[in-house]
């Protein structure tokens, strides 16, 4: 196992089903966190809208990936980021989005939901904290 | 001679929404189905320009991508249409042409 540990930001800025990005971004995230690096996911204008709640894809015959987000705590995924005036412009809420929980099994320590809303400053200082940025 | 508009991308990323409601003769349908269903919810700043539309044109959303993007049909602008794809392809049958606006 590596012993460099970088911060990943993975920076999504596109709606799911319309293009590929929103699930390719998702398949690149858990890879990084199964390497044991520290990931934050950053959702920023139409990519707030990979994490509203109720998606149901029946009736257009394309994979539901939208469970998978609520299962990233599992992964070791413990920031998650959105984006606060994409969200207004948009007429979403924090209510609109779903909640992910985070647990460190050693130490039982609980976060509810890891889901943050941020401002626009907070971004700008994630991207420059961060080692890599993956942008989708 | 009446066109069916229709629009696939979200008016947030592209001008596909804007450009179609500009050029649309006043009367022709338009159709949002794909990414482009954004454009039909309440509260965003897209809405002005759809409820600005519906005068003069009648505008319908796709159900089946609405949903598959979390969005239940009371989320959508007043006087916008839910339809389904049996609509869709009536819509495109009724009318002459069918310009995407992709």
């Amino acid at each position: 196992m590596s012993e460099i540990i970088k911060k990943f930001l993975y920076l999504n800025r596109k709606a799911p089903y319309g293009t590929i990005y929103a699930w390719e971004s998702l398949e690149v995230v858990l890879i990084g966190a199964a390497f044991d690096q520290e990931v934050r996911l950053l959702f920023v204008d139409d990519g707030v809208y990979q994490l509203t709640t109720g998606q149901d894809t029946t009736g257009i015959g394309m994979k539901n990936f939208s469970p998978t987000y609520r299962t990233l705590g599992d992964y070791e995924v413990k920031s998650i980021y959105v984006d606060r005036d994409s969200l207004e412009s948009r007429g979403l809420t924090k209510d609109d989005l779903v909640q992910i929980a985070w647990e460190d099994w050693e130490t039982e320590e609980e976060i509810e939901n890891i889901v943050e809303v941020v401002d626009a400053a907070r971004v700008s200082e994630l991207m420059e904290e961060s080692d890599v940025i993956f942008s989708f | 001679m009446s066109i069916l508009h229709t629009v696939n991308k979200s008016p947030f990323e592209r001008n596909a929404l804007e450009s179609c409601l500009k050029f649309a003769n006043s009367g022709d349908p338009v159709l949002l189905l794909e990414d482009g269903v954004y454009g039909v919810l309440k509260g965003t700043s897209a809405e002005g320009q759809v409820k600005a539309a519906i005068g003069n044109q009648s505008i319908y959303v796709l159900g089946p991508d609405l949903k598959a993007r979390g969005f239940s049909e009371d989320r959508v602008i007043d006087g916008v249409r839910v339809v389904d794809y049996a609509e869709f392809v009536d819509l495109a049958a009724e009318n002459d042409k069918v310009q995407a606006w992709l």
